[in-house]
């Protein structure tokens, strides 16, 4: 894992420092709220429902076992025992004192964590796939670059105050599951003719009142250039980005209203003007960084697991959890094990301070002591001996960790919705919770397969709703929760934006609704190996649409 | 129409409503009771001085009505903030 240099850990610690002066400032009455809320925003400290809200960054969704004892710890010592993992790969705390926020984040700074750029105008949490250094399908590992671009963009002065918030995703992979063409900048890792690293560029995806997916700006810029290069695209947003009109500041607007053709021929402007320069990433930095990434010490294993296997055969339970919560590890005899924070009826992404406990001592005893956040909101152990899954089944089991549904109809993604959000409209964890007790036998999963429910409580989307197979957004109407319900959304390589398939439904409503719309799916498949997605593309909307209103 | 005012506590964040005598409390029962313009216009006005003395923040006056002696707000969002997140299970201390 990467670990913070000199300049790392003194910003951090200066920005503590800081911050913690501007909050006895504004307790002792010294500052106005007017003033305080543009700086207790870059550093991560909203105003809830109930309480204030602290979001703390997770780089690229890379916790230690350390770093995750002492998000528990914090939970415990500062929150109500919990703590809610987001769709950004970030973790949220829902009730923290703002008299407390100064001692929490220097507890975090400890751990080397922060919460700066988890809100404002600036360039956010940069994401990866959480698969990262451990996936089969690799064209190398995203990591170190988010990191690069991490250094790069952390209190960055000219991108601090940009037209509105960026985010930047990179996957390592082909098959993209960071969701990078629904973020501002995506970026996938690639390797060119001669072997070279670079990257594919895309820009102006995004969620929100006007989801877009993202446009191909460049399909290869090398490694060397790739700072320069995002550099000139920030720049060219920073610059003609819309400051006039919030709901059209991103640079998704930019991109539809300008053209990719224009965009393109204004940014390699700008990135010719200072390719080369100061912004160049030589390769032996490159490679400094990489080293933090080197993967752990992996033992020579044989591909399959004797022990797992037989383990499997007399362990129902257990051969479940393997075949829906292991994802194949490039090192034979290795696997990626996805903690599912998913339990049947439960709150999605919500962990206890006990069960971070749990999964931090798990990662110290098996798994190289390294956790992931996924932007699917459930925690990922990446590299873990197939011999092992066992033990760490039972382990995870005896935390209420065990749920083995990765992938499944009750991983569901939901925002945390009018039970905890100012901006809402209607409630998303109540809807997520009565859909997986719904369809939570497991071999009701089981006949369903792989589709993904991603419910939000407002337009902001950040319940990814745009792009669930089946995606619900709360409204309000007339002081009641509506959901409107969309169909065949997808976040990967094959991105696309969810269709809305007719009248919403009052919350007494939706959750037939969607059984209509899984049964109409189970109908007409042509076979159990057609995924829901794949048949809602092959079919369209019209049998759904009968199915929910009639002819 | 039934009003009271709340607002969130600015130390801690909490949701707090403001009693007849002036004072911002945790329980929605305790707060001052207002279907008069005028008695709204003083208590705001009182409640915005509070907001300038740094105790609150976000006052707004809500829409309540009474029900068997207690207090309950009319919009969905304002009843989440009095009685807490409706979700069905969670790991706060107590929880259900």
């Amino acid at each position: 894992m990467y670990r913070y240099d000199e300049f790392d850990a003194t910003f951090v610690r200066q920005r503590v420092a800081q911050f913690s002066d501007q909050v006895e400032r504004r307790l002792r009455g010294e500052i106005t709220e007017d003033e305080f809320r543009p700086l207790r925003l870059m550093n991560g400290v909203y105003l809830q429902l109930h309480a204030y809200m602290l979001r703390i960054a997770i780089p690229y969704g890379t916790l230690s076992s350390t770093q995750m004892r002492r998000l528990a710890h914090i939970a415990r010592t500062y929150d109500k025992g919990f703590g809610h993992f987001t769709t950004r790969q970030n973790l949220q705390f829902n009730w923290p004192a703002l008299k407390d926020v100064p001692a929490i984040l220097a507890e975090l700074a400890e751990v080397e964590m922060h919460a700066i750029q988890t809100s404002g105008n600036c360039i956010r949490n940069v994401t990866a796939d959480h698969f990262a250094g451990a996936a089969f399908d690799e064209a190398d590992d995203p990591r170190p670059y988010a990191e690069i671009l991490r250094q790069w963009s952390s209190l960055h002065p000219e991108f601090s105050f940009l037209p509105r918030k960026f985010k930047i995703a990179v996957t390592g992979a082909a098959h993209d599951r960071a969701a990078i063409r629904l973020h501002d900048i995506g970026l996938e890792v690639k390797r060119g003719d001669d072997g070279g690293i670079g990257f594919a560029v895309h820009v102006g995806g995004g969620q929100g009142r006007t989801p877009m997916i993202a446009r191909e700006i460049n399909p290869f810029v090398p490694e060397a250039d790739i700072l320069a290069y995002v550099d000139a695209i920030l720049r060219v947003y920073n610059l003609f980005g819309r400051r006039d009109n919030k709901f059209k500041a991103r640079i998704k607007i930019l991109v539809h209203e300008t053209g990719i053709d224009e965009l393109r021929r204004l940014v390699e402007e700008e990135f010719a003007q200072i390719r080369g320069g100061v912004l160049g990433l030589p390769a032996e930095e490159a490679e400094r960084i990489r080293a933090y990434f080197a993967p752990p010490a992996f033992t020579a294993r044989p591909a399959a697991s004797a022990r797992l296997d037989a383990a499997r055969a007399g362990n129902p339970a257990l051969d479940r959890f393997s075949r829906q919560n292991l994802h194949r590890h490039r090192t034979p005899g290795y696997t990626s094990l996805t903690v599912s924070l998913k339990p049947i009826g439960g709150i999605p992404g919500d962990a206890s301070a006990d069960q971070m406990d749990a999964v931090a001592a798990i990662a110290e005893r098996w798994a190289f002591s390294e956790i992931r956040v996924s932007h699917e909101q459930n925690l990922i152990l990446p590299h873990l001996a197939l011999d092992d899954v066992p033990e760490v089944f039972a382990a995870l089991a005896e935390a209420g960790l065990a749920t083995a549904n990765a992938g499944a109809i009750t991983d569901i993604i939901a925002c945390p919705g009018l039970d905890y959000c100012a901006l809402a409209n209607a409630r998303s964890i109540p809807l997520a919770s009565a859909l997986s007790e719904r369809f939570g036998a497991p071999d009701r999963q089981d006949e369903i397969g792989p589709l993904s429910i991603k419910i939000s409580g407002c337009i902001n989307a950040c319940g990814h709703h745009h792009v669930g197979h089946i995606g619900i957004l709360g409204v309000d109407r007339k002081g009641e929760e509506f959901y409107q319900i969309s169909l065949g959304g997808n976040p990967d390589e094959s991105a696309s934006i969810g269709d809305i398939i007719g009248p919403g439904f009052f919350a007494d409503g939706v959750i037939d609704a969607v059984e209509t719309v899984v049964d109409t799916y189970l109908k007409l498949r042509t076979s159990p190996g057609e995924t829901f997605l794949a048949a809602y593309r092959r079919l369209g909307e019209a049998p759904f649409k009968e199915a929910l209103y009639g002819a | 129409m039934l009003e009271i005012l709340t607002a969130n506590r600015l130390s801690d964040g909490d949701v707090v409503y403001r009693t007849a005598a002036g004072d911002w409390v945790d329980t929605i029962d305790d707060a001052e009771l207002i279907d008069d313009t005028d008695q709204l216009t003083v208590a705001v006005a009182a409640a915005q001085a509070d907001v300038k003395a740094s105790r609150v923040l976000d006052v707004a006056p809500i829409a309540v009505e009474t029900a068997e002696g207690h207090i309950v707000p009319k919009r969905l969002r304002e009843r989440i903030r009095a009685f807490g997140p409706t979700v069905k299970s969670d790991h706060r201390p107590g929880a259900v």
